[in-house]
Protein backbone atom coordinates (compact mmCIF):
# COMPACT_ATOMS: atom_id res chain seq x y z
CA UNK A 1 0.00 0.00 0.00
CA UNK A 2 1.11 3.32 -0.61
CA UNK A 3 2.11 5.72 2.29
CA UNK A 4 2.66 8.69 0.62
CA UNK A 5 1.28 9.80 -3.42
CA UNK A 6 2.49 12.62 -4.96
CA UNK A 7 0.00 13.25 -8.07
CA UNK A 8 0.99 15.52 -10.91
CA UNK A 9 1.76 18.12 -8.04
CA UNK A 10 2.57 21.63 -8.91
CA UNK A 11 3.60 24.19 -6.76
CA UNK A 12 4.42 27.69 -6.65
CA UNK A 13 5.28 31.15 -4.90
CA UNK A 14 4.16 34.28 -5.24
CA UNK A 15 6.38 36.47 -6.40
CA UNK A 16 6.66 40.54 -6.22
CA UNK A 17 7.89 43.24 -4.58
CA UNK A 18 4.94 43.06 -2.03
CA UNK A 19 6.91 41.73 0.53
CA UNK A 20 7.52 43.48 3.88
CA UNK A 21 5.75 46.48 2.44
CA UNK A 22 3.38 48.60 4.02
CA UNK A 23 0.24 50.06 3.59
CA UNK A 24 1.25 52.88 2.02
CA UNK A 25 3.90 51.55 -0.24
CA UNK A 26 1.41 48.80 -1.26
CA UNK A 27 -1.36 51.54 -2.32
CA UNK A 28 1.61 53.93 -4.03
CA UNK A 29 2.76 50.76 -6.03
CA UNK A 30 -1.07 50.66 -6.98
CA UNK A 31 -1.69 54.14 -8.05
CA UNK A 32 1.57 53.72 -10.07
CA UNK A 33 1.30 51.05 -11.40
CA UNK A 34 4.92 49.12 -9.91
CA UNK A 35 2.93 46.43 -7.65
CA UNK A 36 2.77 43.12 -9.10
CA UNK A 37 2.70 39.48 -7.97
CA UNK A 38 2.71 36.83 -9.71
CA UNK A 39 3.16 32.98 -9.19
CA UNK A 40 6.89 31.50 -9.61
CA UNK A 41 6.50 27.11 -10.23
CA UNK A 42 9.15 26.23 -7.98
CA UNK A 43 7.61 22.63 -9.02
CA UNK A 44 5.92 21.55 -12.13
CA UNK A 45 4.05 17.84 -12.41
CA UNK A 46 5.87 15.81 -10.17
CA UNK A 47 4.72 12.35 -9.81
CA UNK A 48 5.83 9.88 -7.57
CA UNK A 49 4.75 7.42 -4.24
CA UNK A 50 6.58 5.66 -1.38
CA UNK A 51 5.37 2.46 0.06
CA UNK A 52 6.41 1.00 3.60
CA UNK A 53 10.06 0.87 4.80
CA UNK A 54 10.62 3.31 1.65
CA UNK A 55 14.08 5.35 1.49
CA UNK A 56 13.89 8.59 -0.88
CA UNK A 57 16.34 10.46 -1.87
CA UNK A 58 15.71 13.75 -3.27
CA UNK A 59 18.89 15.21 -5.48
CA UNK A 60 18.99 18.04 -7.88
CA UNK A 61 21.37 21.21 -7.83
CA UNK A 62 20.20 24.39 -6.09
CA UNK A 63 16.69 26.04 -6.98
CA UNK A 64 15.58 22.19 -8.29
CA UNK A 65 13.12 22.47 -5.89
CA UNK A 66 13.44 20.25 -3.45
CA UNK A 67 12.87 22.21 -0.31
CA UNK A 68 9.59 23.12 -1.65
CA UNK A 69 8.56 19.76 -2.55
CA UNK A 70 9.15 18.71 1.23
CA UNK A 71 7.16 21.65 2.37
CA UNK A 72 4.28 20.54 0.20
CA UNK A 73 4.10 17.17 2.02
CA UNK A 74 4.69 17.70 5.59
CA UNK A 75 1.53 20.42 4.89
CA UNK A 76 3.17 23.68 5.16
CA UNK A 77 2.34 24.50 1.57
CA UNK A 78 -0.71 23.56 -0.65
CA UNK A 79 -0.46 22.61 -4.38
CA UNK A 80 -1.45 24.92 -6.94
CA UNK A 81 -2.42 21.60 -9.24
CA UNK A 82 -2.19 18.30 -8.47
CA UNK A 83 -2.80 16.40 -4.48
CA UNK A 84 -0.86 14.75 -2.15
CA UNK A 85 -1.89 12.04 0.22
CA UNK A 86 -0.41 10.01 2.86
CA UNK A 87 -1.27 8.26 5.91
CA UNK A 88 -0.07 8.57 9.51
CA UNK A 89 2.13 10.91 11.03
CA UNK A 90 4.49 13.15 9.21
CA UNK A 91 7.62 14.43 11.02
CA UNK A 92 9.94 16.71 9.19
CA UNK A 93 13.21 18.57 9.59
CA UNK A 94 13.00 21.50 7.28
CA UNK A 95 15.61 23.58 9.01
CA UNK A 96 17.79 21.78 11.93
CA UNK A 97 18.12 23.89 15.14
CA UNK A 98 15.43 26.57 13.67
CA UNK A 99 11.96 27.19 14.71
CA UNK A 100 13.45 26.88 18.31
CA UNK A 101 13.30 29.83 20.48
CA UNK A 102 16.38 31.28 21.74
CA UNK A 103 15.02 32.48 25.00
CA UNK A 104 13.64 29.05 26.66
CA UNK A 105 16.13 26.49 28.31
CA UNK A 106 16.67 22.97 26.42
CA UNK A 107 14.28 21.03 27.83
CA UNK A 108 10.94 24.08 27.30
CA UNK A 109 12.56 23.95 23.68
CA UNK A 110 12.16 19.97 23.68
CA UNK A 111 8.70 19.74 24.73
CA UNK A 112 7.40 23.02 22.76
CA UNK A 113 8.79 21.40 19.12
CA UNK A 114 7.29 18.20 20.13
CA UNK A 115 3.70 19.45 20.55
CA UNK A 116 4.39 21.35 17.16
CA UNK A 117 5.34 17.99 15.83
CA UNK A 118 1.89 16.66 17.21
CA UNK A 119 2.90 14.62 20.18
CA UNK A 120 1.07 14.39 23.26
CA UNK A 121 2.42 15.16 26.55
CA UNK A 122 2.57 11.63 28.03
CA UNK A 123 4.58 10.65 24.78
CA UNK A 124 6.78 13.65 25.47
CA UNK A 125 7.50 12.70 29.24
CA UNK A 126 8.24 8.84 28.12
CA UNK A 127 10.73 10.31 25.36
CA UNK A 128 12.41 13.00 26.56
CA UNK A 129 14.87 11.46 28.55
CA UNK A 130 16.22 9.58 25.72
CA UNK A 131 15.97 12.42 23.05
CA UNK A 132 18.27 14.41 25.83
CA UNK A 133 20.60 11.19 25.95
CA UNK A 134 21.16 10.92 22.21
CA UNK A 135 21.59 14.76 21.13
CA UNK A 136 24.03 14.22 24.27
CA UNK A 137 22.71 16.91 26.08
CA UNK A 138 22.35 16.09 29.61
CA UNK A 139 24.12 18.83 31.23
CA UNK A 140 23.10 21.59 29.44
CA UNK A 141 19.08 20.78 29.90
CA UNK A 142 18.48 24.08 31.92
CA UNK A 143 20.49 26.16 29.40
CA UNK A 144 18.96 28.37 27.53
CA UNK A 145 18.98 27.43 23.81
CA UNK A 146 21.03 30.46 22.89
CA UNK A 147 23.90 29.39 24.78
CA UNK A 148 24.03 25.89 22.30
CA UNK A 149 26.40 25.50 20.36
CA UNK A 150 25.31 25.03 16.17
CA UNK A 151 26.31 21.63 16.65
CA UNK A 152 24.18 21.21 19.58
CA UNK A 153 21.40 22.65 18.04
CA UNK A 154 21.39 20.38 15.12
CA UNK A 155 21.96 17.01 17.27
CA UNK A 156 18.72 18.84 19.02
CA UNK A 157 16.92 19.02 16.22
CA UNK A 158 18.05 15.25 15.12
CA UNK A 159 16.68 13.74 17.82
CA UNK A 160 13.56 15.09 18.49
CA UNK A 161 12.51 14.51 15.07
CA UNK A 162 14.01 11.05 14.75
CA UNK A 163 13.05 9.31 18.00
CA UNK A 164 9.76 10.20 18.40
CA UNK A 165 8.63 7.12 15.50
CA UNK A 166 7.20 9.12 13.04
CA UNK A 167 5.70 7.11 10.41
CA UNK A 168 6.98 9.66 7.66
CA UNK A 169 10.29 11.45 8.58
CA UNK A 170 11.58 14.63 6.22
CA UNK A 171 15.13 15.24 6.57
CA UNK A 172 16.49 18.33 4.50
CA UNK A 173 20.55 18.02 4.20
CA UNK A 174 20.38 16.87 8.03
CA UNK A 175 22.75 14.26 8.44
CA UNK A 176 25.27 16.36 7.84
CA UNK A 177 25.41 17.59 11.74
CA UNK A 178 27.47 17.12 14.04
CA UNK A 179 31.17 15.69 14.25
CA UNK A 180 32.07 13.01 12.98
CA UNK A 181 31.06 10.38 15.91
CA UNK A 182 27.60 11.93 15.83
CA UNK A 183 27.16 11.50 12.05
CA UNK A 184 28.21 8.03 12.43
CA UNK A 185 25.31 7.61 15.44
CA UNK A 186 22.85 9.67 13.63
CA UNK A 187 23.39 7.47 10.14
CA UNK A 188 22.68 4.43 12.30
CA UNK A 189 19.53 5.58 13.71
CA UNK A 190 18.58 6.50 10.48
CA UNK A 191 18.93 2.67 9.55
CA UNK A 192 16.85 1.43 12.94
CA UNK A 193 14.62 4.26 11.74
CA UNK A 194 14.14 2.61 8.17
CA UNK A 195 14.13 -0.70 9.55
CA UNK A 196 11.44 -0.07 11.78
CA UNK A 197 9.13 -0.04 8.58
CA UNK A 198 8.95 4.31 8.86
CA UNK A 199 8.92 5.88 5.40
CA UNK A 200 11.89 8.57 5.08
CA UNK A 201 12.57 11.03 2.29
CA UNK A 202 16.29 12.44 2.57
CA UNK A 203 17.61 15.68 0.37
CA UNK A 204 20.93 15.18 0.24
CA UNK A 205 24.37 16.60 -2.14
CA UNK A 206 25.82 13.69 -0.75
CA UNK A 207 25.69 11.37 -3.12
CA UNK A 208 27.55 8.59 -1.60
CA UNK A 209 25.10 8.62 1.47
CA UNK A 210 22.11 8.58 -0.85
CA UNK A 211 23.70 5.42 -2.57
CA UNK A 212 24.55 4.18 0.79
CA UNK A 213 20.87 4.62 2.45
CA UNK A 214 18.22 5.23 -0.38
CA UNK A 215 15.81 2.65 -1.97
CA UNK A 216 14.31 5.16 -4.02
CA UNK A 217 15.29 8.19 -6.15
CA UNK A 218 13.72 11.48 -7.39
CA UNK A 219 15.91 13.58 -9.13
CA UNK A 220 14.92 17.30 -9.57
CA UNK A 221 16.11 19.76 -11.93
CA UNK A 222 14.74 23.44 -12.04
CA UNK A 223 10.91 22.33 -10.70
CA UNK A 224 10.56 19.70 -13.60
CA UNK A 225 11.16 15.85 -12.39
CA UNK A 226 13.88 13.89 -14.20
CA UNK A 227 13.69 10.77 -12.75
CA UNK A 228 11.87 8.66 -10.16
CA UNK A 229 13.24 5.39 -10.09
CA UNK A 230 14.10 2.39 -7.71
CA UNK A 231 17.59 2.24 -9.77
CA UNK A 232 19.83 4.97 -7.57
CA UNK A 233 22.93 4.15 -8.85
CA UNK A 234 22.15 4.84 -12.02
CA UNK A 235 20.37 8.09 -11.49
CA UNK A 236 23.56 8.63 -9.04
CA UNK A 237 25.91 8.24 -11.80
CA UNK A 238 23.96 10.39 -14.31
CA UNK A 239 23.86 13.44 -12.24
CA UNK A 240 26.99 12.91 -11.32
CA UNK A 241 28.59 13.24 -15.07
CA UNK A 242 25.60 16.20 -15.46
CA UNK A 243 27.28 17.99 -12.98
CA UNK A 244 30.92 17.36 -14.34
CA UNK A 245 29.61 18.62 -17.45
CA UNK A 246 29.83 15.19 -19.41
CA UNK A 247 26.67 15.50 -20.03
CA UNK A 248 25.11 19.06 -21.30
CA UNK A 249 21.69 18.44 -20.22
CA UNK A 250 19.83 16.67 -17.40
CA UNK A 251 18.40 13.34 -18.99
CA UNK A 252 17.94 9.88 -17.57
CA UNK A 253 17.28 7.08 -19.82
CA UNK A 254 16.72 4.61 -17.08
CA UNK A 255 17.85 0.74 -17.68
CA UNK B 1 -18.21 6.72 10.47
CA UNK B 2 -19.73 9.29 12.31
CA UNK B 3 -18.00 7.81 15.75
CA UNK B 4 -14.93 7.45 13.59
CA UNK B 5 -14.59 11.05 12.90
CA UNK B 6 -15.74 12.10 16.01
CA UNK B 7 -13.06 10.41 17.76
CA UNK B 8 -10.60 12.07 15.27
CA UNK B 9 -11.50 15.49 16.13
CA UNK B 10 -11.04 14.70 19.82
CA UNK B 11 -8.07 13.32 19.47
CA UNK B 12 -7.13 16.68 17.48
CA UNK B 13 -8.28 19.11 20.35
CA UNK B 14 -6.18 16.65 22.83
CA UNK B 15 -3.13 17.16 20.59
CA UNK B 16 -3.79 20.86 20.80
CA UNK B 17 -4.17 21.46 24.19
CA UNK B 18 -0.78 20.46 24.70
CA UNK B 19 0.62 22.36 21.83
CA UNK B 20 -1.23 25.51 23.26
CA UNK B 21 -0.57 24.93 26.65
CA UNK B 22 3.26 24.78 25.66
CA UNK B 23 2.84 27.96 23.36
CA UNK B 24 1.35 29.74 26.42
CA UNK B 25 3.69 28.79 29.16
CA UNK B 26 6.60 29.82 26.14
CA UNK B 27 4.92 33.17 25.98
CA UNK B 28 4.79 33.78 29.55
CA UNK B 29 8.09 32.53 30.01
CA UNK B 30 9.45 35.20 27.50
CA UNK B 31 7.47 38.16 28.65
CA UNK B 32 8.55 37.81 32.10
CA UNK B 33 12.18 36.67 31.66
CA UNK B 34 14.37 39.45 32.89
CA UNK B 35 11.60 41.24 34.96
CA UNK B 36 12.09 40.69 38.61
CA UNK B 37 8.66 41.95 39.47
CA UNK B 38 7.70 39.32 36.32
CA UNK B 39 3.71 39.77 36.17
CA UNK B 40 3.10 42.36 38.83
CA UNK B 41 4.34 44.62 36.06
CA UNK B 42 1.03 44.02 33.87
CA UNK B 43 -1.01 44.99 37.19
CA UNK B 44 1.23 48.14 37.77
CA UNK B 45 1.07 49.12 34.38
CA UNK B 46 -2.75 50.01 34.46
CA UNK B 47 -2.92 50.97 37.54
CA UNK B 48 -0.27 54.12 37.39
CA UNK B 49 -2.05 54.88 33.64
CA UNK B 50 -5.29 55.02 36.57
CA UNK B 51 -3.52 57.09 39.15
CA UNK B 52 -1.99 59.88 36.60
CA UNK B 53 -5.51 60.42 35.14
CA UNK B 54 -7.46 60.00 38.44
CA UNK B 55 -4.61 63.57 39.39
CA UNK B 56 -4.64 65.40 35.93
CA UNK B 57 -9.02 64.48 35.55
CA UNK B 58 -10.39 65.04 38.89
CA UNK B 59 -10.60 68.77 39.02
CA UNK B 60 -12.08 68.82 35.54
CA UNK B 61 -14.51 66.27 35.67
CA UNK B 62 -14.74 64.70 39.40
CA UNK B 63 -16.66 67.45 41.01
CA UNK B 64 -20.05 65.90 39.37
CA UNK B 65 -19.51 62.53 38.90
CA UNK B 66 -20.30 59.77 41.69
CA UNK B 67 -17.39 57.69 42.35
CA UNK B 68 -15.28 59.26 40.23
CA UNK B 69 -12.53 56.85 41.15
CA UNK B 70 -14.68 53.37 40.23
CA UNK B 71 -16.02 55.41 36.73
CA UNK B 72 -11.81 55.86 35.39
CA UNK B 73 -10.81 52.84 36.42
CA UNK B 74 -14.14 50.87 35.14
CA UNK B 75 -12.48 52.73 31.94
CA UNK B 76 -9.10 52.07 31.95
CA UNK B 77 -9.63 48.35 32.88
CA UNK B 78 -12.00 47.58 30.23
CA UNK B 79 -9.72 49.41 27.56
CA UNK B 80 -6.49 48.52 28.39
CA UNK B 81 -7.49 45.21 28.06
CA UNK B 82 -8.74 45.47 24.53
CA UNK B 83 -5.46 46.96 23.53
CA UNK B 84 -2.83 44.99 25.65
CA UNK B 85 -4.88 42.00 23.18
CA UNK B 86 -5.15 43.72 19.60
CA UNK B 87 -1.74 45.26 20.31
CA UNK B 88 -0.44 41.79 21.35
CA UNK B 89 -2.09 39.57 19.22
CA UNK B 90 -1.13 41.71 16.06
CA UNK B 91 2.22 40.60 15.61
CA UNK B 92 1.24 36.73 17.18
CA UNK B 93 1.51 35.23 13.30
CA UNK B 94 4.18 37.11 12.23
CA UNK B 95 6.17 36.76 15.47
CA UNK B 96 5.63 32.84 14.86
CA UNK B 97 6.72 32.61 11.17
CA UNK B 98 9.92 30.47 11.64
CA UNK B 99 7.21 27.96 13.38
CA UNK B 100 4.94 28.02 10.47
CA UNK B 101 6.53 28.08 7.44
CA UNK B 102 8.66 24.50 8.35
CA UNK B 103 5.93 22.94 10.63
CA UNK B 104 2.49 22.61 9.79
CA UNK B 105 0.17 23.71 12.84
CA UNK B 106 -2.83 25.49 13.64
CA UNK B 107 -1.77 29.11 12.90
CA UNK B 108 -4.90 30.24 15.16
CA UNK B 109 -3.26 29.12 18.22
CA UNK B 110 -0.48 31.73 18.08
CA UNK B 111 -2.93 34.71 18.47
CA UNK B 112 -4.95 32.45 21.10
CA UNK B 113 -2.09 31.99 23.38
CA UNK B 114 -1.42 35.75 23.43
CA UNK B 115 -5.09 36.36 23.99
CA UNK B 116 -5.00 33.92 27.06
CA UNK B 117 -2.07 35.72 28.56
CA UNK B 118 -3.70 39.26 28.30
CA UNK B 119 -7.00 37.76 29.61
CA UNK B 120 -4.39 36.40 32.67
CA UNK B 121 -3.83 40.01 33.26
CA UNK B 122 -6.94 41.17 33.24
CA UNK B 123 -8.23 39.07 35.47
CA UNK B 124 -5.51 40.11 37.90
CA UNK B 125 -6.57 43.66 37.47
CA UNK B 126 -10.39 43.08 37.76
CA UNK B 127 -9.34 41.60 41.32
CA UNK B 128 -7.37 44.75 41.99
CA UNK B 129 -10.24 47.01 40.48
CA UNK B 130 -12.85 44.99 42.81
CA UNK B 131 -10.91 46.14 45.41
CA UNK B 132 -10.61 49.54 44.60
CA UNK B 133 -14.70 49.29 44.68
CA UNK B 134 -14.64 48.61 47.65
CA UNK B 135 -12.12 51.18 49.07
CA UNK B 136 -14.46 53.65 46.72
CA UNK B 137 -17.91 52.72 49.09
CA UNK B 138 -19.79 50.53 46.33
CA UNK B 139 -22.07 48.05 47.62
CA UNK B 140 -21.59 44.78 46.44
CA UNK B 141 -24.80 43.10 45.33
CA UNK B 142 -25.94 39.95 43.48
CA UNK B 143 -26.01 42.14 40.06
CA UNK B 144 -22.17 42.37 39.95
CA UNK B 145 -22.40 38.10 38.73
CA UNK B 146 -23.38 39.75 35.54
CA UNK B 147 -20.22 41.31 34.90
CA UNK B 148 -19.09 37.59 33.52
CA UNK B 149 -21.15 38.41 30.46
CA UNK B 150 -19.04 41.49 29.10
CA UNK B 151 -16.08 39.73 30.44
CA UNK B 152 -16.77 36.60 28.18
CA UNK B 153 -17.76 38.56 25.33
CA UNK B 154 -14.46 41.03 25.56
CA UNK B 155 -12.45 37.94 25.59
CA UNK B 156 -14.21 36.42 22.46
CA UNK B 157 -14.16 40.19 20.64
CA UNK B 158 -10.36 40.03 21.04
CA UNK B 159 -10.05 37.26 19.38
CA UNK B 160 -12.07 38.34 16.56
CA UNK B 161 -10.58 41.35 16.28
CA UNK B 162 -6.99 40.00 17.14
CA UNK B 163 -7.86 37.44 14.37
CA UNK B 164 -8.00 39.95 11.87
CA UNK B 165 -5.25 42.64 12.82
CA UNK B 166 -2.61 39.74 12.68
CA UNK B 167 -3.68 38.51 9.33
CA UNK B 168 -3.90 42.17 7.98
CA UNK B 169 -0.29 42.77 9.79
CA UNK B 170 1.63 39.69 7.98
CA UNK B 171 0.47 42.02 4.51
CA UNK B 172 1.17 45.50 5.51
CA UNK B 173 3.55 46.01 8.27
CA UNK B 174 3.02 49.41 8.63
CA UNK B 175 -0.57 48.36 10.49
CA UNK B 176 1.29 48.65 13.93
CA UNK B 177 1.86 52.36 13.62
CA UNK B 178 -1.55 52.72 12.43
CA UNK B 179 -3.08 50.74 14.68
CA UNK B 180 -1.46 52.96 17.46
CA UNK B 181 -3.09 55.95 16.25
CA UNK B 182 -6.45 54.29 15.75
CA UNK B 183 -5.85 53.04 19.12
CA UNK B 184 -5.59 56.64 20.93
CA UNK B 185 -8.44 57.69 19.09
CA UNK B 186 -10.40 54.58 20.50
CA UNK B 187 -9.22 55.75 23.61
CA UNK B 188 -11.08 59.13 23.50
CA UNK B 189 -14.40 58.12 21.92
CA UNK B 190 -14.70 55.51 24.96
CA UNK B 191 -15.89 58.45 27.44
CA UNK B 192 -13.03 56.93 29.72
CA UNK B 193 -12.75 60.21 31.99
CA UNK B 194 -15.95 62.14 30.95
CA UNK B 195 -19.24 61.52 30.65
CA UNK B 196 -21.48 61.99 27.68
CA UNK B 197 -24.66 63.28 28.80
CA UNK B 198 -23.71 66.69 28.39
CA UNK B 199 -23.88 65.74 24.32
CA UNK B 200 -26.87 65.80 22.49
CA UNK B 201 -28.98 62.80 21.88
CA UNK B 202 -26.75 62.23 18.48
CA UNK B 203 -23.85 62.19 19.79
CA UNK B 204 -24.30 60.38 22.65
CA UNK B 205 -25.70 57.48 19.66
CA UNK B 206 -22.67 57.72 17.82
CA UNK B 207 -20.55 56.59 21.45
CA UNK B 208 -22.93 53.68 20.80
CA UNK B 209 -21.40 52.71 17.64
CA UNK B 210 -17.87 51.83 19.20
CA UNK B 211 -17.91 48.11 20.62
CA UNK B 212 -15.26 49.24 23.14
CA UNK B 213 -17.92 51.65 25.15
CA UNK B 214 -20.49 48.99 25.34
CA UNK B 215 -18.62 47.20 28.01
CA UNK B 216 -17.78 50.12 29.60
CA UNK B 217 -21.01 51.61 30.11
CA UNK B 218 -21.97 48.01 31.05
CA UNK B 219 -19.42 48.11 34.17
CA UNK B 220 -20.63 51.31 35.21
CA UNK B 221 -24.07 50.64 35.40
CA UNK B 222 -23.67 47.40 37.29
CA UNK B 223 -21.01 48.62 39.29
CA UNK B 224 -21.76 52.38 39.88
CA UNK B 225 -25.58 52.53 39.42
CA UNK B 226 -26.63 48.70 40.26
CA UNK B 227 -28.66 48.71 37.06
CA UNK B 228 -29.17 45.97 34.82
CA UNK B 229 -28.90 46.72 31.41
CA UNK B 230 -31.27 46.58 28.54
CA UNK B 231 -32.17 43.13 26.48
CA UNK B 232 -30.84 45.02 23.29
CA UNK B 233 -28.22 46.50 24.89
CA UNK B 234 -26.91 42.42 25.65
CA UNK B 235 -27.92 41.97 22.08
CA UNK B 236 -26.29 44.60 20.41
CA UNK B 237 -22.73 43.94 22.21
CA UNK B 238 -23.55 40.23 21.67
CA UNK B 239 -23.72 40.79 17.70
CA UNK B 240 -21.11 43.06 17.49
CA UNK B 241 -18.90 40.18 18.88
CA UNK B 242 -20.16 37.53 16.27
CA UNK B 243 -19.66 39.70 13.64
CA UNK B 244 -15.90 40.25 14.44
CA UNK B 245 -15.11 37.02 15.29
CA UNK B 246 -16.87 35.37 11.58
CA UNK B 247 -14.56 38.53 9.66
CA UNK B 248 -11.96 37.19 11.22
CA UNK B 249 -12.47 33.18 10.80
CA UNK B 250 -13.04 34.03 7.53
CA UNK B 251 -10.03 35.65 6.68
CA UNK B 252 -8.10 32.93 8.17
CA UNK B 253 -9.40 30.37 6.63
CA UNK B 254 -9.26 32.11 3.35
CA UNK B 255 -5.74 33.41 3.59
CA UNK B 256 -4.36 30.12 5.69
CA UNK B 257 -2.15 28.86 2.87
CA UNK B 258 -1.34 32.37 1.66
CA UNK B 259 0.59 34.07 5.00
CA UNK B 260 3.46 31.84 4.25
CA UNK B 261 4.33 33.94 0.87
CA UNK B 262 4.27 36.80 2.73
CA UNK B 263 6.46 36.86 5.51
Amino acid sequence: MDILQVHNVSIGYLRGNFQNIGLKEYLIGKIMGTYHAEYFWADKDINFSLEKGDMLGIIGTNGAGKSTLLKAISGVMEPLEGYISHTGKISSLLELGGGFEPKLNVRDNTYLRGALLGYSRAVMDEKYQEIIDFAELNDFQENLFSELSSGMRSRLGFSIASLLNPDILILDEVLSVGDGAFQKKSGKKMMEIINGGATTILVSHNLSQVRELCTKILWLHQGRQIAFTKDVNGVCDQYQRFLDKVIPQPIYEGI
Amino acid sequence: MLKNSIGNYTGKLKKNRFLFAELVKRDFKIRYARTSIGMLWSILNPLMELLVMRLVFTHFFGNNTPHYTTYLFSGTVIFHFFSESTREGMTSLVDNAAIFTKINVPKYLFLFAKIIQSSINFLSIFAVFLFLCLLDHIPFTWKFLLLVYPIILLILFNIGAGLVLSAIYVFFRDMKYFYGIFLQLLQYVSAIFFQIDSFSDRVQKIFYINPIYLYIRYFRKIVINSEIPSLGFHLLMLSEVIIMLITGILIYRKYNMKFLYYV
